[in-house]
């Protein structure tokens, strides 16, 4: 039998004393493409903080393939959210790239040649070839947000953990972005995606987290996406959306 | 050449370079401040060292300043985080109140019926001229392990630089990573305390790395050209006062620093202010002739 | 009046001068210019020393307050700049006219009184020495009645414009829409810190110009959030430092400044550790019990969902450590808290639900 690819038991999470999330209680099999949905503020980058183990919850536990974070960190991948860094920083697109096989480096070594050839490839992946040698603030929103998928990719993970992708990226990089989910899902992997948008929700995943605090419904697109559901995660403002 | 001006030559550019290197992370940590705090906070350790051990040896005194100069970091970080004090106000608070503390601590020793105590007063204004041999041996010491650490943890801190987040996913101890690269900086600013001063080494700290960043979009060659401004700065500051009668070193060093800022600001290729208005100013006359052509034509 | 109570008084007016700028400078998170500021205007007052030759001369402090507006707006063009972040511009600016003052001093002024230690360390001892006299009368030392007249223009200055800076310092966009210019407010308050250090800084020195208008008020924002409150706490806090750190600097014999700057330090750190809404003591003791309390209800949450469920297979002791992943301690501690507070009964090992309990955990869930 597999293990899922996440299972979240029983999470509560609080800053100082106001609960982010109330009692999540999820299982994610593998090889889905699931989509977080919830209205701002819902704790939607808090549960995938939590998952990663940047944030300590006050209860509950986070299994990766059947085992706690720690022991699973080479088989998973992040994609931060894009405004999180300082863009002005000095480093080339390679460069960050290269970033994300600093963990399988472990300490003091330095990136060799197969790390290159790996990260080269990741930015070809992404449509970036002929970005490599430039400075991260002379990309523009959508290629900056290509670069940190590239960055994941180097990972070379079972599960990926991207927050808010599509964000003030243009539509040929969200085109690009939704082509390479699939792809990776064909190769087997899991993608958990934060996603703002219910109308492309359907056309790009097949599983969905309705969140808002509490968890609402977890599933299949159309099992998760009822005007019910999507009542009690937005309060009534969205019915708008479900056809 | 004068032994005086030798030593206080290789002192000053010393000080210079690791303060340059180490520089460059404070700066892109967006802490280019915590140094001004470090370096004042570093004098009651100093007062205290000598107190304590009534010993006048430069490796004590620096052994005192990072003491303190570590407390003070500490604080600004627990108040920071703990309570609705921002970082400005938390700087600004250890900074005075250390240094008011050290200068209490000064007088006091001051009345002490020891004939060794002078010496002691030249951590505040900095005085080059009274380095010894035995002073630049331990900088030496300093230096040499402030570079390794930089080198030996390149990787680490870039990337806890850039993405602190990213950096704990990947499982590395970012608490661990930020624990070093400050002790690194409070060695790196007690180094040049009796060279250049407290109260102008936290320029030492910024000026190289703010012009180094001007000229270059690599970390490696902003660190590298940060240290060799630094350490030109340093070398040509220590000459200067050396020959010019009356010119304190630590001031003219930071003055050098501050010119070689203004021209990176101004003149460094694509950064530069002055280099942008000449490429702005290209572009619209090329504009121009091409608008001119169509209608020729 | 004898010379050490004038010397209690003037401190006691400096601290109060400093605070009352110092309160907008730390809410509008610049308290570093103060320390910028006071450092920069060395190089203003020595060079219209050597322009005007006389060390009392009121042009001197307008050489000063000059540097210091000087040295914001230099700040202020780097950060506009975009080349570099606003901390590296504020550390940029102030060493080089520092720098320079210090340099005209030792190269030039050699043997007057003017020398760097006097700026930076004060010694407010002297201040008696210098007398103010009018008319043939000796009316007190200079320095208390130069910062009185400084306080009296702080203070009526924060009267004319408390509102108008109460609003730049909280809602910055509704100042603008409102007709009053934040810009101009700003350099208002750059230029009465400007005024405030120059007078100021041959009584006590920058450093304690620095302590005071950043740590009292720091010290007050830990003990309350209202503004005129604040401000109030602030002087009172400045005064009782001034005070104490006299008495301190006199029973130790050492410099009167730095006692009274690490006075306004033991008042921080006192507050630190026992303010009642901020401090460190009472924030772990309240963010314990809060801990105690969440769980709790999370607990109460668990029963009333396996209550809905028909099923009491969770409901004890036991099973709430391997469900939350608590330990056992403090699953125990949970439990009996949980009792005391009358949210379950406990039979054996078995937990249940008592309505008060259940009222909690639904009021939990809606939250
Ligand atoms: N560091 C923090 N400290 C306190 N509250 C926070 C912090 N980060 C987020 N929050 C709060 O937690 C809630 C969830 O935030 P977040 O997970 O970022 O929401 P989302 O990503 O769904 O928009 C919000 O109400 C937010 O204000
Ligand atoms: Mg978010």
């Amino acid at each position: 039998m597999t293990p899922p690819a996440v299972a979240v038991k029983d999470l509560t999470l609080a800053y100082r004393d106001t609960p982010v999330l109330w009692d999540i209680d999820i299982t994610i099999p593998q090889g889905v493409l699931l989509a977080i949905v919830g209205p701002n503020g819902a704790g939607k980058t808090t549960l995938i903080k939590a998952i990663l183990g940047l944030l300590k919850p006050a209860a509950g536990k986070v299994e990766i393939l059947g085992k706690p974070y720690q022991q699973q960190i080479k088989k998973v991948g992040y994609v931060p959210q894009r405004g999180t860094v300082d863009w002005d920083f000095p480093t080339d697109a390679l460069d960050v790239v290269l970033m994300g096989r600093y963990g399988h480096l472990g300490w003091f070594k330095r990136p060799g040649k197969k790390d290159y050839a790996l990260a080269l490839d990741a930015l070809d992946r992404v449509g970036m070839a002929d970005f490599a040698s430039r400075q991260i603030s002379q990309l523009s929103g959508g290629q900056q947000q290509r670069i940190f998928l590239a960055r994941a990719l180097v990972q070379d993970a079972q599960i990926y953990f991207m927050d808010e992708p599509f964000v003030g990226v243009d539509a040929a990089t969200e085109k690009a972005i939704v082509t390479l989910l699939k792809e990776l899902r064909k190769q087997g992997k899991t993608v958990i995606v934060v996603h703002h948008d219910l109308q492309t929700l359907k056309e790009y995943f097949d599983w969905a987290l309705l969140l808002n605090v509490h968890q609402i419904a977890i599933g299949p697109v159309e099992e998760v996406i009822t005007s019910d559901n999507l009542r009690k995660a937005y309060g009534g403002r969205s019915a708008f959306f479900v056809s | 050449m004068d032994y005086t001006i030798f030593m206080v030559m290789i002192g000053s550019s010393l000080v210079g370079c690791v303060s340059g290197a180490l520089g460059s992370f404070a700066v892109l940590r967006k802490q280019s401040l915590l140094g001004d705090a470090i370096s004042h906070a570093a004098l009651p350790g100093i007062a205290l060292a000598f107190l304590i051990t009534m010993a006048k040896s430069p490796m004590i005194f620096m052994a005192g300043a990072m003491i303190a100069g570590w407390i003070g970091t500490m604080l600004v970080m627990a108040i920071v985080r703990h309570t609705v004090i921002k970082e400005d106000a938390a700087l600004g608070m250890i900074l005075s109140v250390f240094f008011g503390f050290g200068l209490v601590l000064l007088t006091l020793i001051q009345r002490l019926p020891t004939a060794n105590k002078s010496g002691l007063t030249h951590y505040l204004f900095g005085s080059a001229a009274t380095l010894l041999l035995e002073d630049v041996k331990a900088m030496c010491l300093m230096g040499v392990v402030t570079l390794a650490g930089l080198f030996l943890f390149w990787k680490e801190f870039k990337l806890f630089t850039f993405d602190k987040d990213y950096a704990t996913a990947l499982g590395f101890p970012v608490k661990r990573i930020e624990l070093i690269l400050t002790l690194l900086t409070v060695t790196a600013i007690v180094m040049g305390l009796q060279t250049v001063g407290v109260i102008l080494m936290s320029a030492m700290i910024i000026a190289p790395a703010a012009a180094a960043r001007q000229w270059t979009d690599r970390l490696w060659l902003m660190v590298v050209l940060s240290a060799v401004f630094g350490a030109v700065s340093g070398l040509s500051g220590a000459l200067l006062s050396g020959f010019v009668a009356q010119l304190p070193t630590g001031p003219t060093i930071v003055l050098i620093m501050s010119a070689i800022v203004l021209i990176s600001l101004l003149f460094a290729p694509n950064r530069g202010m002055i280099w942008e208005w000449f490429q702005r100013r290209q572009e619209t006359k090329l504009l121009r002739q091409k608008l001119m052509e169509k209608h020729k034509s | 009046m004898t010379p050490q109570l004038e010397i209690i008084i003037t401190a006691c007016i400096v601290s109060t001068a400093c605070v009352i700028p110092g309160v907008f400078l730390i809410l509008r998170r610049v308290a570093l210019m103060s320390d910028a500021i006071s450092h920069a205007i060395l190089m203003g007052i020595v060079i219209m020393f050597f322009i005007v030759k006389d060390l009392h001369s009121p042009l001197l402090m307008i050489g000063a307050v000059a540097t210091g507006i000087l040295t914001v707006l230099l700040t202020e063009w780097i950060i506009q700049s975009k080349r570099l972040k606003e901390d590296a511009a504020i550390g940029l600016v102030f060493p080089v006219f520092f720098s320079i003052g210090v340099i005209l001093i030792s190269r030039y002024a050699g043997n007057i009184h003017l020398d760097q230690d006097a700026v930076l360390l004060g010694e407010i001892a002297f201040a008696p020495f210098n007398r103010f006299l009018f008319l043939g009368r000796d009316l007190g030392p200079v320095a208390m009645w130069s910062m009185g007249a400084i306080l009296v223009m702080n203070l009526g200055l924060l009267l004319l414009f408390y509102k108008e800076l109460k609003l730049a310092t909280f809602d910055k966009a509704l100042a603008a829409t409102v007709g009053f210019s934040p810009v101009l407010l700003y350099y208002g308050l750059m230029t009465t810190v400007s005024i405030t250090a120059v007078g100021a800084f041959d009584a006590v020195g920058s450093i304690l110009v620095v302590a005071l208008m950043i740590t009292p008020p720091s010290t007050a924002y830990l003990l309350t959030d209202r503004l005129s409150r604040m401000i109030v706490l602030s002087v009172l806090i400045g005064i009782a430092s001034a005070v104490s750190g006299y008495v301190m600097a006199s029973l130790l014999d050492a410099s009167i400044a730095g006692s009274i700057a690490t006075m306004t330090g033991a008042a921080f750190l006192i507050a630190l550790f026992f303010s009642p809404k901020q401090g460190l003591l009472t924030t772990y003791l309240r963010s314990k019990h809060q801990k105690t309390d969440f769980a709790s209800k999370m607990l109460l949450v668990q029963l009333m969902v396996h209550e809905d469920q028909q099923e009491d297979f969770e409901t004890t002791v036991t099973h709430m450590v391997h469900h939350m992943d608590w330990s056992i301690k403090f699953s125990k501690k949970i439990a009996r808290y949980s009792v005391e507070k009358g949210y379950i009964t406990r039979n054996q090992d078995q937990l249940f639900l008592t309505p008060l309990g259940r009222e909690v955990a639904r009021a939990a869930i809606v939250h």
